[in-house]
């Protein structure tokens, strides 16, 4: 009979929405049927029992094709390279699990490589703005039962974070927000006019990359200087400026949630330190927290566990074996790529083939590149060895932090038929190089 | 001054850290010393005379010390970091942290820098003939000190990042500049002949900036208040004077409230 399993965390964005009902097969191998989650989601529970899913390594061989192989000779082959490789890199973590990343982190300090996660290229910029300025965020449960004024700024969740607006922000009614949407004011800024806009009270579309010049904008309303504003600023006029610095500066409680519109334009991290800087002002009038739309349901998982390992979220450069180093510009994936500063490559997690700017890919490809990853993608298509897992929150279980840093115990829902997760995986890594370490000392 | 002649040899696969090529760890030490001082390729621990190959004398002291770098670096940084006193020249390019965390002491590149140039530098001169990339004497990840005392000239141009939370020492572009100058400054002085394309003395609670060419996108946050002429880089020129970040907290001195300048020529 099938099985009917509740309260499932769902593997794709960062919303990790843990309401999921997943029916099983009989024989505990087939997702029958998914349950309130978004169509992408439903995706996801769907491939992880199809029979097109790779099921054992593949190594490239001189003719360009790719051979079974077992996992032993897989292990055997990424060891071998990383303990000669001089500088290798280990990128991705986007979707696994929290054990899964607390085994590369020994990994990459046993081979004395750098160790990098997807905040690389997208909320990297935050972490840089959170240490130069601090972070005054909250749980999105505090959200629900809270807000009354929300900010999307340079974020789409229509399209991004499919349930964020209705679990979270916009829609649910909370402890002191009884009235849902009906006592919220939205704000959405983005220069485009996107579905999050559509449901929006005020959208204002601001010239693309001047978000800098609206932030200065709004503090100086709020530090007492409005009257000193120009006409217009970043294409926003003086009067819109001022009406929605008043809600803002009378909200009972207001949040701020930004997203790639402002880490991937230019000044990057400046963006992220001066909204913060926005929010410390805003809270000697009102209440109010910011939050960084995380993209992966489990991208803030590297950061929480290297950040006690290391000391650093991400970017970290362990080749000195005895103190961590971190510098994105220098440490950064797609800079030392670009630079070919790296000369081994592992992809885990994600699809650096797909994400990466092609130069980037082009230098990379010049040294061995891994792909672990449960699925074909362009990153596995391109590698000299792609080893599948099991997909974190289908085939395997374990922690992973939500986009507001809550950890959420993640549940296996179908069996992994002979795959190894890639906490097992790694560790099988690192213990064939301690041996090979050992040797060559 | 004593002189040490380091020539390139061996070009390395990947970056070197050449942390060890200042005139404080040369001091006092023989050629052969100077070869067996520490340099990193990745995890790979070298020595410097597997790449260089060193003629001359150093000085007894740091101060006394000229080193003077031949053949092409590009890919080697952390040259003069940390140093104190003495001379660099480089006679090529060179890549990132040149000077970083500098507090005495010259060092000239005769070609273009890589981003991070004198970062946290505290005392000293850097004169770059070339360009220089992203974070011109801005603070290292995480501090909220930048540069705080010294010269940086670059007489090309320069990217992103130049000042960012400095407290002192005078920064001098002599071309044109991307995006935020003096960018949470709080003192110091930076002084871009060029053009810029904006963000310039955001979030700054004081410091100086001059800028000779275009201001492209000024912040909102600045107030003409009137028209000046100040002494900059040894000539005497007529600005246009504003005041901000008016979005900033702001100090008070002797009940004056100090703002940050910009400074636009006329």
């Amino acid at each position: 009979m099938p099985k009917v399993i509740e309260n499932v965390g769902c593997p794709y964005c960062g919303c990790s929405c843990d309401d999921v009902r997943v029916t099983v097969s009989d024989d505990g191998k087939k997702v029958l049927e998914v349950e309130n989650v978004c169509a992408i989601g439903t995706e996801i529970f769907k491939h992880g029992s199809s029979d097109h899913r790779i099921r054992s390594p593949r190594l490239r061989q001189p003719d360009g094709s790719m051979k079974d192989i077992t996992y032993d000779e897989a292990i055997e082959w990424v060891a071998q390279h990383l303990y000669k490789a001089k500088k290798p890199l280990m990128y991705g973590f986007g979707s696994t699990n929290c054990e899964g990343q607390a085994a590369a982190a020994r990994v990459m300090e046993t081979a004395g490589g750098m160790l990098d996660n997807c905040a690389t290229i997208c909320h990297g910029p935050s972490f840089l703005a959170i240490f130069d300025n601090g972070y005054p965020t909250c749980t999105l449960g505090e959200v629900k039962n809270r807000a009354d004024v929300i900010v999307y700024w340079g974020s789409n969740p229509a399209h991004a974070h499919p349930r964020h607006m209705s679990r979270y922000s916009i829609f649910p009614r909370g402890f002191f927000t009884g009235k849902g949407q009906k006592k919220r004011t939205i704000i959405v800024i983005d220069p485009r006019y996107t579905d999050t806009a559509n449901v929006a009270d005020y959208h204002l579309q601001i010239k693309q990359g001047h978000d800098y010049e609206l932030f200065d904008a709004f503090r100086m309303v709020v530090i007492g200087h409005g009257k000193d504003l120009p006409d217009e600023v970043a294409g926003i006029k003086k009067e819109k400026i001022l009406e929605v610095a008043e809600i803002m500066a009378n909200a009972r409680f207001g949040t701020t949630f930004f997203g790639m519109g402002l880490t991937h334009s230019d000044g990057r991290n400046h963006n992220i330190d001066i909204a913060i800087s926005l929010t410390r002002d805003l809270n000697k009038v009102a209440k109010w927290t910011i939050m960084a739309m995380r993209g992966h349901y489990n991208i803030a998982g590297p950061g929480v566990v290297w950040s006690w390992t290391f000391g650093f979220p991400y970017c970290l450069d362990l080749t000195k074996k005895d103190h961590a180093h971190m510098n994105p510009g220098e440490t950064s994936s797609v800079d030392m790529a670009m630079r070919d500063e790296v000369d081994m490559f592992i992809n885990i997690g994600t699809d650096a083939g797909a994400h990466f700017p092609i130069p980037a890919v082009k230098q990379l490809k010049k040294h061995p590149w891994v792909t672990i990853d449960p699925s074909i993608n362009m990153a596995s298509e391109i590698s000299d060895l792609h080893i599948p897992v099991c997909i974190c929150g289908v085939d395997v279980g374990g922690i992973v932090y939500r986009m507001d840093n809550v950890p959420i115990q993640f549940r296996k829902v179908i069996d992994n038929q002979g795959l190894l997760d890639d906490e097992t995986l790694l560790n099988r890594i690192a213990d064939r190089l301690d041996e090979l370490n050992a040797q060559g000392a | 001054m004593e002189t040490v002649t380091m020539t390139l040899v061996q070009q390395p696969e990947l970056y070197l850290e050449c942390y060890s090529v200042t005139p404080d760890l040369f001091a006092g030490k023989s050629l052969a010393e100077i070869a067996e001082l520490p340099a990193h390729e990745g995890k790979i621990l070298w020595k410097l005379g597997d790449f260089f190959k060193f003629e001359g004398k150093s000085g007894a002291t740091a101060a006394e010390t000229k080193i003077v770098v031949n053949g092409n670096v590009k890919r080697m940084k952390r040259f003069g970091q940390q140093m104190t006193g003495g001379e660099i020249v480089i006679n090529s390019d060179a890549d990132m942290y040149v000077g970083g965390w500098m507090r005495g002491g010259k060092i000239t590149v005769k070609g273009n820098a890589d981003s991070f140039l004198g970062i946290a530098m505290e005392g000293g001169e850097i004169l770059i003939e070339g360009d220089a990339q992203n974070h011109v004497g801005s603070a290292y990840r995480g501090d909220w000190r930048g540069m705080s005392g010294g010269l940086i000239r670059v007489k090309g141009k320069a990217g992103n990042d130049i000042g960012t939370a400095m407290t002192g020492g005078t920064i001098i572009i002599e071309g044109n500049a991307f995006i935020h100058v003096l960018t949470h400054a709080e003192g110091g002085t930076v002084i871009i002949k060029g053009d810029v394309e904006g963000r310039v003395g955001g979030q700054m609670v004081k410091g100086d900036a001059y800028i000779f060419g275009n201001l492209l996108y000024p912040l909102p946050g600045f107030k003409k208040i009137g028209t000046v002429e100040k002494e900059v880089d040894g000539t005497t020129y007529t600005f246009d004077q504003y005041i901000g970040d008016l979005g900033e907290r702001k100090t008070k001195k002797k009940g004056e409230i100090i703002y940050g300048n910009i400074y636009m020529k006329i």
